[in-house]
């Protein structure tokens, strides 16, 4: 019994000398002042000297928070327990958090490095008007796949996905819009059709994939198509660029029929108390050197058109990443599609994962 | 009076953490399921159920419950019988009991990496000439590593029943002419049930359930009711759905308890 108290003793002791240490590293590094700004963004998601560029020309300190999923970001926002100056959700969860009252709007001219931004990328559906958002990076869903496993074809299209000669060579990222999406678009169909009959034919079509489909996975994607585990991969964008910085070998290709064009961009949450920074850093983040620099260091695909003169041409030139105007206007974002519409596509996703080869 | 004022009060933790962490979460749970997706009351949601994808996928995590619940006890006993016959038994029991401590999700990992097209077991194929299989992603890696993650809870009460087990009786079984096969049928086994119970039990339940390992091991080759559940939850955000399959989950626990629960002594 007295071994326990004392052991009992012991943690309480510990944990207390440990959040001392945590305060007063905090203090150390100016965490407590109040000319600060917390900035909530995916991980490996800005060039960190970027950080301490802003810091110095504004004098602001930045806290940098990673989330790794729109979802747990939106809970953690909606709870209010951190102060978040500036958050980057994707284009779908924006609308939500627009909905239910999560974002303040912008002051335009606050942010004159707003026309720096590609007007092909402002004003779209899910923010009309960019009232209480700024594209950050975009990009789209398409294949990675690896040439030298499939005797260096060439991928092009969706439909190619269907060849026989792919059996159990194909991995899916488990999201129901994405392979669903697949499914519409390689029937020609909208990626935003609500039309009960398009979708039990794209379900359709996407039993017939099965014998091709090794297996359909989260964010292991990255990993097993870096290990050459499969041949083909649907992936978003952004994760095939990490994926090819793994390994040389594979490529990317925005399929021919049209594919999503999503986007992260940078919102100004209910939770912040320093909105006039907040605006600061995004106009900072906005600088075409600052973008241009950051695209660099990130590697995504940059709706900043002044940005893009300053990077070097073969990454500009990169149709994997900047598709051409043609193949960028059968793009669709995706709109939110109701609740039930949304349950519709999962049920017949989850029918999908069920179908036996 | 004043004595049972005073049970009374050291009751009270017990009741209150049952009342919110057991009764409440189960009636909410109820509650849910017979919202439909737009939040009105309905029945929709058990009609769903009873549609031929529900049923299959309720079969079809029986069935995966029920192989990998097998083959972890036709491992876990033989092996629990041996080490109540080693020497150094507990040191035995904690390498057995030693991988348990260590996370779900890292071991699932740590196997894509061992059954990948280039991991070390297609590696040894490779040498041995048989060539490299597809190992990852089909239903023996998921009941493989799912037996392998269960076996140290399926060993325990396996064991300690064995330990509990008066050598005398075998004694008097080898005493009476019975041969070891025989002692094991009539004597070990039948006095060792209770612990085979409830580490089926442990085994089962939890298996019925399980969704990580359907992504990350069969990639998402087997849906469980678990992943169902998780889908609904996460993904879709129809609690009502999910509750209704997490009610009839708690239903096949409840009866599968009720089947393999502890009978009265001489009935």
């Amino acid at each position: 019994m007295k071994q326990l108290v004392r052991l009992f003793l012991a943690i309480v002791i510990v944990s207390a000398l440990l959040l001392w240490g945590i305060s007063s590293l905090n203090a150390s590094q100016g965490y407590s002042g109040d000319n600060t700004l917390t900035v909530y963004n995916w991980g490996d998601y800005i060039d960190p000297e970027l950080i301490s560029q802003f810091e110095e020309e504004t004098g602001i300190s930045v806290i940098y928070e990673t989330f790794d999923s729109n979802e747990a970001m939106m809970t953690k926002i909606q709870q209010g327990g951190t102060s978040y100056d500036v958050a980057v959700p994707s284009e779908y969860t924006i609308d939500k958090m627009r909905e239910e009252g999560l974002l303040i709007p912008l002051d335009h001219n606050q942010i004159p490095n707003l026309k720096n931004i590609d007007s092909r990328f402002m004003d779209l559906p899910f923010d009309p008007g960019n009232q209480y958002s700024v594209p950050y990076f975009w990009g789209t869903v398409g294949i990675v796949y690896n040439p030298s496993m499939i005797d260096n074809r060439k991928l092009t299209s969706w439909n190619d996905l269907w060849n026989p000669a792919f059996e159990n060579e194909i991995l899916l990222i488990d999201g129901a819009r994405e392979v669903m999406g697949m499914g519409l678009n390689s029937l020609g169909y909208s990626l935003n059709d609500t039309n009960v009959d398009h979708l039990r034919a794209a379900k359709e079509k996407l039993d017939e994939l099965t014998p091709n489909v090794k297996a359909i996975v989260g964010d292991e994607i990255k990993m097993l198509m870096a290990n050459e585990e499969a041949a083909i991969g649907l992936v978003w964008s952004g994760d095939a660029s990490d994926i090819m910085y793994e390994n040389e070998n594979l490529d990317y290709v925005v399929p021919s029929e049209g594919s999503n064009l999503w986007f992260d961009s940078m919102v100004i949450p209910k939770t912040a108390k320093n909105v006039e920074g907040a605006h600061k850093f995004i106009n900072f983040m906005l600088d075409p050197e600052v973008s241009a620099q950051n695209t660099e260091w990130v590697s995504y695909s940059t709706p900043n058109k002044a940005a893009l003169q300053l990077m070097p041409e073969d990454m500009t030139s990169d149709e994997r990443f900047y598709p051409s105007e043609e193949l960028t206007k059968k793009l669709e974002v995706y709109e939110n599609l109701g609740q039930s519409n949304l349950a519709f596509y999962n049920e017949l996703f989850l029918e999908f994962k069920m179908h036996r080869k | 009076m004043n004595q049972k004022v005073t049970r009374q009060l050291y009751m009270l933790p017990y009741t209150l953490w049952m009342i919110f962490f057991v009764i409440a979460p189960i009636v909410l749970v109820v509650y849910y399921s017979f919202l439909d997706i737009n939040g009105d009351f309905s029945l929709a949601n058990y009609e769903k159920f009873f549609t031929p994808k529900y049923l299959k996928m309720a079969l079809s995590s029986f069935w995966y419950s029920f192989l990998i619940t097998l083959f972890s006890l036709l491992i876990a006993y033989p092996t629990a019988l041996l080490l109540t016959r080693t020497k150094h038994k507990q040191l035995w029991l904690l390498l057995i009991i030693v991988p348990s401590w260590i996370n779900l999700l890292l071991k699932a990992y740590a196997f894509i990496g061992i059954f990948g097209t280039y991991g070390i077991t297609n590696r040894f194929l490779e040498a041995i000439g048989i060539g490299t299989q597809q190992i990852l992603f089909t239903d023996f890696s998921f009941i493989f590593v799912a037996v392998y993650i269960f076996i140290p809870f399926m060993i325990l009460p396996i064991f300690n029943s064995l330990n509990q087990l008066n050598p005398a009786l075998i004694d008097a079984a080898n005493d009476l002419g019975a041969s070891k096969w025989t002692t094991f049928r009539r004597v070990i086994f039948p006095l060792t049930m209770e612990g085979v119970k409830s580490g089926c039990q442990v085994v089962f339940i939890p298996a019925l359930s399980l969704f990580m390992l359907t992504r990350l091991i069969a990639g998402n080759r087997v849906i469980t009711l678990g992943t169902a559940i998780e889908q609904h939850f996460l993904v879709t955000q129809d609690w009502g759905m999910g509750s209704t399959i997490a009610v009839f989950l708690i239903l096949i626990m409840f009866l599968f308890m009720a089947l393999t629960g502890k009978r009265k002594r001489g009935v």
